[in-house]
C-alpha cells in the first residue's frame, strides 16, 4: 500500500494537488528546523520555560494572541457565526479586549515584578502552598486532557476535510510538536506561534475579501442573509447581523442570551479569567524582556484580536449568505457536527457548522492557496498543542515536581525534567485522544469543565492582587468553593435539564448562555467565600506582600519615552476602536 | 546560521512567506496557460497571482531586512 493510500481514507471536502502538498511539507520542515536551531538557546530553566525572559513586546504579543488562535478556535467560531450570527463576535470583542487591556495595565506589573514562573507560582507567593497545589494540579491535569481532545478533534477535521487517516494525523502532528518543543522549549513554541499567526492571516484573509466581492459588500451580505433565512423560515433572521440590539430579551436572538450574560458572564468573568489567569496565554507575556514590553504585549495582542472576526466571523456569515449545493443549486444548510459526521450524515452528504471555514476556503482558493489555508489550520492546531504542552511542562516542573517532589532540584535537572515532561505531555495527550475516540461524550465534559476552572481562579488572583486583607485561608477556600460550585452547577443541569432556568435564568438558554451564567455564579461564590474567610482569619504581614499586592508594591516608573511608546496611549487607542466597532455593528 | 542564535524570528517568517508566495504565484501563472477543469468561484480575479505576489514581496522584504548578516542579535 503506498503512502497516499495510507493517508487518504474515504470522501473528503477538498482535494489537494502537488503544490499544496509541497507547501504543507515545507511548513513541517521549517518548524523542525526552528526547533533544532533553537536547541542551542535552551540551556537554563529560564531559557527553557520562559524563553530567557527576553522577548520583545511584538513577539510576546503575537504569541500571546496566537496561543489562543488555534485551528479549532478558528473553525469553531466560524461555525458559531454560522449558527448564531454576528453575536459570535462578542467572544472577540467584549469577550477579549477589556480583559487584555486589564491584564496589561493592572495585573501585568504584579506578575512581572514578583518574577514568578507561572500563575500557580504567584498563588504560592500570595496565598501559600495549598492554593498553588490546587491550581497547579487542576491546570496540569486539564491541560494535557485538553491537548488530547483538541488533537482528536483536529484529526477528525482532517479526516472530514482532507480525507486523512486519523492515526496518521495524530502521530505526525504530535511527534513534530514533541520534537520542536522538547528541543527549544518555550522559545521554540513562541517562534512557531508567531509563524502560525502570519500563516493564518496569509491563508485566511482572502476568504472575506473575495466573499465580500461576491456578496456585494456588507449591505449585500446582510440582504442575502435576511433573504436566505427568511426562505428557510428561521425566526428573527435580522438578529443574525446585529451585535447588541437583540440582547434585550432571551428570545430575540439565536443564542438565547441577554445582555447581562454577555456583559457580566462573558466580559467580566469568563474572558477576564481566561486572558488574565490561564497560564497557557499568560506564560507568553511573562517571557517579555521588561515591564514596558510586558504591558505592551497584551495591548498588541488586543489590537490584532479585534481584527480576527474579519477572518473568522465574516466567513461564517458569508457561509449563511452564499453557500449553495453545487449539484442542486439550493441553499446549503449546515447541521450540528455530531449529525454531519455520523455515518448517516456522511451518507447524505451533510456538512457540520464547523466545516463552514474549509467550505469557504475550497470555494475561493485554488491550488497553492488551498495548501496555504490548510497549512494555516495545521499550524494553528500544532501551535495550540505546543502551547498546552509547554505550559504543562512549566507548571509540572515548578509547581508540582519542584514544590512537592524535589524541592532542591538543580537548574539543570529542571530543564531535563521540562524536556521529559514535554514528551510525557504529548504521550498523555495521544492517550487522551484515543480515549476520546472510544467515548465522544468525554470531549464535551472536559471542555466545559476546563472553562470553569479559570472563572474562580480569576476571583482568587484578582483579590490577591488588589486586596491586601485577603488571607491564605481565604484564597484557598475561595478557589476551592468556586471550582466545586462550577462543577456542581454543571452536574445539576446534566442530571436535571430543567435546572437551566435557575442556573442560566431561562429555559431558552443555549449551551453558550449556560456557560456565561455558570461562570458568573461560580466567580461570585469564589469572591464571597474568599472575602468571608479572609475576614475571620489572620492576614499575612505587609512585609510579606511587597511586590504582590496593590498598595504595597512600588510600580517602577517607565523610562522616559515618547507618548507613542507608552502602553497607556495604545490601550486608549484600542479601547476607542473597540467602542466604535460595537457601535457600528450594534 | 550564527552560533548563539542570531537568526531572527522575522527571518523565518520572511522565508515562509517568500517560499509560499513564490509557489502560489508560480502556480497562478501556470494556470494562465492552462485553465483548470473546475475553476474556483471568482477564478477570473486570479487571486493566486496577486496574493502570491503580495506574500512573495513581503517575504523578500523580511528576508532582506532580517538576513543573518544584516543584524547582529535579533533573535527575539
Amino acid at each position: 500500500m503506498n503512502l497516499a493510500l495510507i493517508i487518504l481514507t474515504g470522501n473528503q471536502l477538498v482535494h489537494l494537488t502537488s503544490v499544496d502538498l509541497v507547501i504543507i511539507v515545507f511548513y513541517f520542515v521549517l518548524v523542525l528546523a526552528i526547533g533544532l536551531y533553537l536547541k542551542q538557546r535552551a540551556n537554563t530553566s529560564d531559557d527553557f520555560f520562559l524563553a530567557g525572559r527576553e522577548m520583545t513586546a511584538w513577539v510576546a504579543g503575537l504569541a500571546f494572541l496566537s496561543a489562543n488562535l488555534g485551528s479549532l478556535e478558528l473553525m469553531g467560531w466560524a461555525g458559531n457565526a454560522y449558527k448564531y450570527g454576528i453575536l459570535a463576535a462578542h467572544w472577540y470583542w467584549i469577550g477579549a479586549i477589556p480583559a487584555m487591556l486589564f491584564l496589561a495595565l493592572v495585573m501585568m506589573p504584579f506578575y512581572h515584578i514578583c518574577r514568578t514562573h507561572s500563575v500557580p507560582g504567584y498563588l504560592k507567593l500570595r496565598f501559600g502552598e495549598g492554593s498553588r497545589a490546587l491550581s497547579a494540579i487542576s491546570f496540569a491535569f486539564m491541560t494535557v486532557l485538553m491537548s488530547g481532545i483538541n488533537m482528536y478533534a483536529m484529526a477528525v477535521v482532517m479526516r472530514v476535510v482532507l480525507g486523512w487517516n486519523i492515526h496518521f494525523s495524530i502521530m505526525v502532528s504530535s511527534i513534530t510538536v514533541a520534537i520542536y518543543v522538547a528541543l527549544g522549549g518555550l522559545r521554540s513554541a513562541i517562534f512557531n506561534e508567531v509563524l502560525q499567526f502570519f500563516l493564518i492571516w496569509a491563508g485566511a484573509l482572502l476568504i472575506p475579501i473575495l466573499g465580500l466581492v461576491e456578496a456585494g459588500g456588507w449591505s449585500g451580505l446582510k440582504a442575502r442573509i435576511l433573504q436566505n433565512l427568511t426562505e428557510q423560515h428561521v425566526a428573527n433572521p435580522g438578529a443574525y447581523t446585529h451585535l447588541w440590539s437583540t440582547l434585550g430579551d432571551f428570545g430575540n436572538n439565536p443564542m438565547g442570551i441577554n445582555w447581562v450574560g454577555i456583559v457580566f458572564g462573558l466580559g467580566a468573568v469568563i474572558s477576564m479569567g481566561y486572558w488574565t489567569t490561564d497560564f497557557l496565554v499568560v506564560q507568553r507575556v511573562l517571557a517579555a524582556k521588561d515591564l514596558r514590553s510586558a504591558k505592551l504585549a497584551p495591548i498588541i495582542g488586543a489590537a490584532f484580536k479585534m481584527m480576527v472576526p474579519f477572518i473568522v466571523i465574516l466567513p461564517g456569515l458569508l457561509g449563511l449568505a452564499l453557500l449553495r449545493d453545487p449539484n442542486t443549486g439550493h441553499l446549503l444548510r449546515l447541521v450540528p457536527g455530531d449529525l454531519a459526521w455520523s455515518d448517516a450524515g456522511q451518507a447524505q452528504g451533510l456538512h457540520g457548522y464547523d466545516e463552514v471555514l474549509p467550505l469557504m476556503l475550497a470555494r475561493y482558493c485554488g491550488p497553492g492557496l488551498l495548501g496555504l489555508g490548510i497549512t494555516a489550520l495545521i499550524a494553528g492546531f500544532m501551535s495550540g498543542m505546543a502551547g498546552n504542552v509547554s505550559a504543562f511542562a512549566t507548571v509540572w516542573t515548578y509547581d508540582i515536581y519542584g514544590a512537592l517532589i524535589d524541592k532542591n532540584a538543580s537548574d539543570e535537572s529542571k530543564v531535563r525534567m521540562g524536556r521529559w515532561c514535554t514528551l510525557l505531555g504529548v504521550a498523555v495527550s495521544i492517550g487522551t485522544a484515543y480515549l476520546v475516540m472510544q467515548s465522544q461524550s468525554i470531549m464535551d465534559y472536559v471542555q466545559q469543565l476546563f472553562s470553569f476552572f479559570i472563572a474562580p481562579l480569576f476571583g482568587t488572583v484578582l483579590l490577591g492582587m488588589l486586596w491586601k486583607r485577603a488571607t491564605p485561608a481565604g484564597g484557598f477556600w475561595g478557589l476551592f468553593a468556586g471550582t466545586a460550585s462550577s462543577v456542581g452547577m454543571w452536574a445539576w443541569v446534566k442530571l436535571n435539564p430543567g435546572a437551566v432556568k435557575y442556573v442560566a435564568l431561562s429555559l431558552r438558554a443555549q449551551d453558550q448562555a449556560q456557560n456565561m451564567f455558570r461562570a458568573l455564579w461560580c466567580w461570585l461564590i469564589c469572591v464571597l467565600v474568599t472575602v468571608g474567610v479572609s475576614l475571620v482569619t489572620k492576614p499575612k504581614p505587609d512585609a510579606e506582600l511587597t511586590g504582590l499586592v496593590y498598595g504595597l508594591t512600588a510600580i517602577p516608573h517607565e523610562e522616559q519615552v515618547s507618548v507613542f511608546h507608552r502602553p497607556i496611549f495604545w490601550a486608549v487607542v484600542v479601547a476607542i476602536v473597540f467602542v466604535i466597532l460595537n457601535i457600528i455593528f450594534w | 546560521m550564527k552560533a548563539g542564535g542570531a537568526l531572527s524570528i522575522w527571518f523565518f517568517i520572511g522565508l515562509s512567506l517568500l517560499v509560499n508566495g513564490g509557489l502560489i504565484l508560480g502556480y497562478g501563472l501556470y494556470e494562465l496557460t492552462r485553465r483548470p477543469e473546475h475553476p474556483v468561484v471568482l477564478y477570473q480575479l486570479h487571486a493566486n497571482i496577486w496574493w502570491g505576489a503580495v506574500l512573495f514581496l513581503f517575504g523578500a522584504i523580511y528576508c532582506y531586512h532580517f538576513a543573518p548578516g544584516r543584524r547582529s542579535v535579533t533573535g527575539h
